[in-house]
């Protein structure tokens, strides 16, 4: 007895021979009312991801949240030890001597802001991802040699299998295929 | 990247725009002008127009400078990024033999300025007597001369190849452009040094710092780059080379302006640390000058708006992109250059606080109309890119 496999859907990918092609396809998409794109290159391409919608990076911001916690923290630490906890007379200086607690405030504010740079970004992109369904696309390894794939994801509003395909084939690919997870 | 829009790439099609021939004029006049306001001062009040006019000279010196180090500091990395700006990094560095011009009235002041310049009070002083061997007039006159020399020499050398690359297209001139940017940009740090050394650490000749030198050096590439930054700004709200910059452009020059920044500030907080650290008596003197007494303000708005303002105007994507914010930023920078070389010379001939004299203006006002006409010229003299170096194509598709 056969149990009819009820396939479900990542999305659907068209594979294009050039960057400019993939462009065109990314523009197209947008302008037909996709909203849930994603494109796979072998290497970054102009305009790509403003093409696709995708906002800017919130990484930026985080560095600067970081940068901020790791100067007031690199400030504090050492106000907190030489002014409050264990004030010690050091050639008459004050015990708040800030030229004194520049650098560590510096070394600080870059330590705390590259490590949010590093696992903000990994938060944000997910990665690492041991399985994601793309890769289920026999071609899909060629997008780290000299294939570009579009991928509009089930997870768009305006995300029909059939109807979907008929648009992608419109956009004159070199394949479409069904992504499964 | 293919497809993008088609750039030309004919000479014709980056002719200097009209306007500058207006501003050449116009420079020249109010330059004129405020020379001769300028020299009435000096028969006023002689010792008042040297303090103002060293301020002056090392000013627009600073400017020029900056843009021949950041020319060479462009030949030597083959950098895409310069070749938006430099012709007007050229154009820049080609003034060097006037701006060595304006240093010739320094010539008749040194008495007025330098104290190892009276006899009377070196003969009186154990210390001036024994720097009298580095610090005497006839040797300051030749290190000048050996500065200029150099100066104008390299800027000279490159804008020739620089020019021959536009008449030949010759795939070899990049790379010996940068075989001459190297050796250049070594003996400009070595000369700039010296030449800070000279012309303003010895105003206070009781006090001596190492990285003097290339604070003063950190000072040049904020003002070259401000300058060289504002000038691409205005030819890029005109034709022709309104269709050739793009935003990316100018967020590379944020980015290296926020660089100039920060670096200019690690300079300078490197000395204070050092200083502030060893408090010997003989050290702290020309800080305790500067952070406590009448210039303290001066301080706190070289801490404020040389850095902190800058720093954080430059470090948002649209700070260093969006024209009008960037142009804030490289104002405000060209304001505070001259308040930093007033707070670097100042203090040693004024000790109890800034006092501003009109003629602080009209030496600044006179050189920088005069030096702002002859840079005008220059950039009208031929197309506003390096038409046929071999990577302005990709330098104009960078997007």
């Amino acid at each position: 007895m056969t149990r009819p496999r009820t396939v479900r859907l990542y999305g659907q990918m068209a594979e294009f021979a050039s960057p400019h092609d993939l462009l065109a396809a990314a523009g197209a998409a947008r302008s037909a009312g996709y909203r849930r794109l994603d494109a796979f290159t072998p290497f970054p391409i102009e305009r790509l991801s403003e093409t696709l919608g995708h906002r800017p990076s919130r990484v930026p911001m985080l560095v600067l949240i970081g940068g901020i916690i790791g100067a007031l923290a690199g400030y504090g630490l050492q106000y907190w030890v030489s002014a409050v906890a264990y004030p010690l007379n050091i050639g008459g200086r004050p015990y708040n001597s800030w030229p004194a607690f520049i650098p560590i405030t510096f070394e600080l504010t870059i330590l705390i802001a590259g490590i949010f740079t590093v696992f903000g970004m990994l938060v944000l992109n997910g990665l690492p991802t041991p399985y994601h369904p793309v890769f289920n696309v026999p071609h899909f390894a060629l997008a780290s040699r000299d294939r570009y794939f579009l991928c509009i994801e089930s997870k768009d509003p305006k995300f029909d299998p059939a109807s979907t395909r008929v648009f992608l084939e419109g956009l004159s690919p070199s394949g479409v295929f069904d992504v499964e997870y | 990247m293919s497809g993008t829009a088609a750039v030309s790439l004919a000479p014709a099609a980056y002719a200097p725009p009209a306007g500058l021939a207006a501003v050449r004029r116009g420079a020249f006049a109010v330059g004129a002008v405020a020379a001769a306001l300028s020299l009435l001062g000096a028969w006023m009040d002689r010792g008042q127009f040297f303090r103002s006019y060293l301020v002056a000279f090392l000013y627009w010196l600073s400017i020029a400078l900056g843009c021949s180090a950041i020319a060479m500091l462009h030949h030597l990395t083959r950098g895409g990024w310069g070749l938006m700006i430099r012709r007007v990094l050229e154009a820049a560095s080609g003034t060097l033999p006037l701006v060595a011009l304006f240093f010739v009235p320094l010539l008749f002041g040194l008495p007025e300025l330098y104290r190892w310049a009276r006899p009377d009070e070196v003969q009186a002083d154990a210390l001036l007597r024994h720097q009298a061997v580095y610090l005497n007039a006839p040797f300051f006159i030749s290190r000048a001369a050996l500065y200029f020399a150099i100066w104008c020499g390299f800027a000279w050398v490159l804008q020739r190849l620089s020019a021959r690359q536009d008449a030949t297209g010759d795939p070899a001139l990049p790379r010996r452009m940068q075989m001459i940017a190297a050796p250049g940009l070594v003996l400009y740090c070595l000369t700039a040094t010296f030449a800070s050394i000279d012309w303003l650490m010895s105003l206070d000749s009781r006090w001596y710092s190492t990285i003097y030198g290339v604070y003063f050096v950190g000072g040049h590439a904020i003002a070259g780059l401000s300058f060289a930054v504002l000038v691409a700004l205005y030819l890029s709200s005109r034709g022709p080379m309104s269709a050739a910059f793009r935003p990316i452009h100018f967020h590379d020059y944020g980015k290296l302006l926020l660089t100039f920044v920060v670096l200019w500030a690690y300079f300078a907080v490197s000395q204070l640390i050092i200083i502030w650290s060893g408090n010997l008596a003989e050290e702290i003197t020309w800080y305790r000058g500067r952070l406590l007494g009448g210039w303290s303000g001066v301080s706190l708005a070289l801490v404020t708006l040389h850095f902190a303002l800058p720093f954080l105007l430059l470090l948002s994507r649209e700070g260093k992109r969006n024209a009008g914010r960037l142009s804030v930023v490289a104002i405000l920078l060209l304001v505070m250059r001259w308040v930093d070389l007033h707070w670097l010379a100042l203090p040693a001939l004024s000790p109890e606080g800034p006092a501003f004299h009109w003629l602080d203006a009209a030496t600044a006002i006179a050189l920088g109309g005069l030096w702002l006409s002859a840079f005008a010229g220059r950039l009208a003299r031929r197309p506003l890119l390096p038409i046929r170096d071999p990577f302005l194509p990709e330098a104009l598709a960078h997007d």
